[in-house]
């Protein structure tokens, strides 16, 4: 299990949009996935848990990645999340 | 129904426009029925089959749907995609069949657990919230073999035929394609109505006998008499397009400002909603807007906007009428347009509730805020602004408007006229406001005590009825007397020859859809103020809307 805290750059958070591109990213990956926002964690597959967390610009969030790859996945779902999705 | 001697079947309605076109019926589906909590008489495996089957078709269903029509609806259509296959809401309705449940109702209920998540979160995500249940109602469909709902899709341009469209609807639904709209329910004021209008569509409202069209029947849909005919004659076609083709002529030679035949000026304005929508009445040839709603600003808030957010959005509308005038409407919640921080949810009857004006007397920080706002993109603008309150009922209402207004710096407030009581003492109340504005629609409502967004009456619903033309023609004579301004802001200004009896009624200006300034222009242009005053006096003194309408067409034979 590979997990990490990082803080989410999107200029209007996770909403609608790059919530569909990061759980695309998820599913595709083949991993199993849980973004956690203060005490809810959710499976990061499920497009209505990701955006029931209602992540705003600068909210801390941890990744948890479970599967073949979980280091390499992480990196790249890290990577998604500390990007401006809205600029 | 009736037959005409070819052997074509003829349906009546009520017109949109004057416009005539030829196409295939396609048929907008019944709504789904929210179904019913009543135990499965399946095994829980068989409905769970169910539900994972009928989810799987729609999200596949709706990917095609959005590489179908690519750029941002496939976006939109593939994030309702994922929904309908999200693990989190397959495990609630996993949970739910097992517990008994209709794969309809687990659906149903599922989906409404999350929607109500979502408008717990508010903003952006709270007004996605409906795609939930657009989601929801087409897998429900699909278990149970209705068809899909919605607006239906073609690659061909089609004449839709529905009971009536929803403001929802109308959002997905490629004008493109649209040949004309046809609508069993609903009339002239209905949303499908004020689309047409707004679009330039054909249309036909409340055409009951519509509901026998099927898919791929051929119809002539003719505006201007009303009518949809079924398997038209060649010929008939031939004669509607050519009229179709006269009127865009007239249309087209017609441009410059409102004026009569003998040169009398009459300043054709346009009804607008938005920034948007001025940039397009400003295309149009409007000389200004009579009508600037300003509802859909605060729609889908929770709370009012800043001064600073209205500010802005304000001067983005100015912007486009340099040295013209800009009638900005006070917010007008309540009916058909609630807000969570202004209306009461629980009126009985929200028509006849506390709504314009009266909610703004009751919440006076928000029309202070408001009336803050324009003043200050007023000052910032060439623009000639002035603001008009919404439902005023007595001419100590507007009294207490127009000082408010004056108070925070705009120099220029007058009233809308759409309650009875306000036409009814016109002597008394048009001295207390800088101008007044008739609203047809309202004053028509009102005074037929009859619902206008119900399609059951809506034959009341016609501002040629000289019930309504009398009650004009009393604030026409009482601006005349003290000199105020009066405009006409309701869709009856739109009617053409409906505005030359306006204008003989004492109307001072006509304010309208964009779409209908050509053809209401074309109209005044062949009509002095004399003529004008004539046919009102002809439409005033008839018994019915029917006589009023076959009166003045009567005089205008040659």
């Amino acid at each position: 299990m590979a997990e990490r805290t990082l803080s989410v750059a999107s200029a209007h958070g996770l909403h609608a949009r790059p919530a569909a591109h990061f759980v695309k990213a998820v599913t595709d990956s083949g991993c199993t996935v849980e973004l956690q926002k203060g005490e809810r964690a959710v499976n990061a597959a499920s497009i209505l848990g990701v955006v029931s967390l209602g992540i705003e610009h600068g909210d801390e969030v941890t990744l948890r990645v479970a599967g073949d790859n979980a280091e390499a996945v992480l990196d790249q779902l890290s990577t998604f999340l500390e990007q401006d999705h809205d600029a | 129904m009736s037959t005409l001697e070819q052997g074509s079947v003829v349906i009546r309605g009520v017109g949109i426009g004057r416009a005539t076109t030829v196409g295939p019926v396609l048929r907008m589906p019944e709504p789904v029925a929210d179904p019913v909590d009543r135990p499965s008489t399946l095994d829980v495996d068989a409905e769970q089959a169910r539900a994972a089957a009928s989810l799987a078709a729609t999200a596949a269903q709706l990917r095609e749907r959005g590489e179908a029509a690519g750029g941002t609806a496939a976006e939109v259509l593939d994030a309702l995609a994922m929904m309908a296959e999200d693990p989190a809401l397959a495990a609630d309705v996993q949970h739910r069949t097992a517990d008994g449940a209709t794969a309809e109702y687990a659906i149903f209920a599922a989906m409404g657990a999350f929607r109500e998540m979502l408008q717990s979160l508010g903003g952006y995500l709270g007004e996605r919230a409906g795609d939930l249940d657009d989601v929801a109602r087409r897998a429900i469909a699909h278990l149970q073999g209705l068809p899909t709902p919605g607006v239906p899709v073609s690659d061909t341009p089609f004449v839709l035929v529905a009971r009536d469209l929803a403001p929802a609807d109308t959002a997905t639904l490629d004008l493109d394609l649209v040949l004309a709209l046809v609508t069993t329910d609903g009339g002239p004021t209905s949303h499908t109505a004020i689309l047409a209008r707004e679009k330039g569509i054909t249309a036909v409202v409340g055409a009951a006998d519509a509901a026998r069209l099927s898919d791929g029947d051929i119809v002539l849909v003719d505006a201007e008499n009303g009518t949809v005919e079924l398997d038209p004659a060649q010929e008939r076609i031939d004669l509607a397009l050519q009229r179709t083709q006269t009127l865009e002529a007239i249309r087209a030679q017609s441009s410059g400002p409102g004026r009569l035949a003998d040169g009398h000026p009459m300043p054709l304005l346009a009804n607008i909603g938005s920034a948007d929508s001025a940039r397009e009445a400003a295309a149009r040839g409007a000389e200004g807007v009579g009508l600037f709603r300003t509802e859909v600003l605060f729609l889908a808030a929770e709370s009012a906007p800043s001064v600073e957010q209205q500010q802005r959005h304000y001067a983005e509308a100015f912007a486009h009428f340099p040295g013209q005038k800009v009638v900005v409407r006070a917010l007008d919640a309540g009916a058909d347009k609630p807000l969570a921080f202004l209306t009461d949810q629980h009126e009985e009857n929200p028509a006849l509730g506390r709504r314009g004006l009266r909610a703004l007397i009751a919440h006076e920080e928000v029309l202070r805020d408001q009336l803050t706002a324009l003043a200050r993109a007023a000052a910032d603008s060439d623009a000639e602004v002035q603001v008009m309150a919404p439902m005023v009922s007595t001419a100590e209402e507007a009294r207490w408007f127009r000082d408010l207004a004056h108070e925070l710096g705009l120099p220029v407030a007058g009233v809308m006229v759409e309650v009875p009581s306000c036409a009814i003492m016109a002597d008394h109340v048009v001295p207390a406001a800088d101008f007044v504005s008739i609203g047809t629609n309202d004053l028509t409502q009102y005074v037929f005590a009859a619902d206008r967004l119900l399609g059951t009456v809506a034959q009341f619903q016609d501002p040629w009825h000289p019930a309504v033309l009398r009650l004009i023609e009393q604030v026409g004579r009482a601006g005349a007397e003290h000199d105020v301004p009066v405009g006409i802001c309701g869709e009856a200004a739109a009617d053409p020859r409906l505005a030359v009896v306006l204008v003989g009624l004492g109307a001072t200006s006509l304010s309208m859809s964009p779409s209908a300034i050509a053809d209401v222009r074309a109209e005044l242009a062949q009509h002095s103020l004399d003529d004008a005053r004539r046919l009102a006096a002809l439409a005033v003194s008839a018994e019915s809307a029917e006589a009023a309408r076959s009166a003045v067409a009567d005089a205008l034979i040659p």
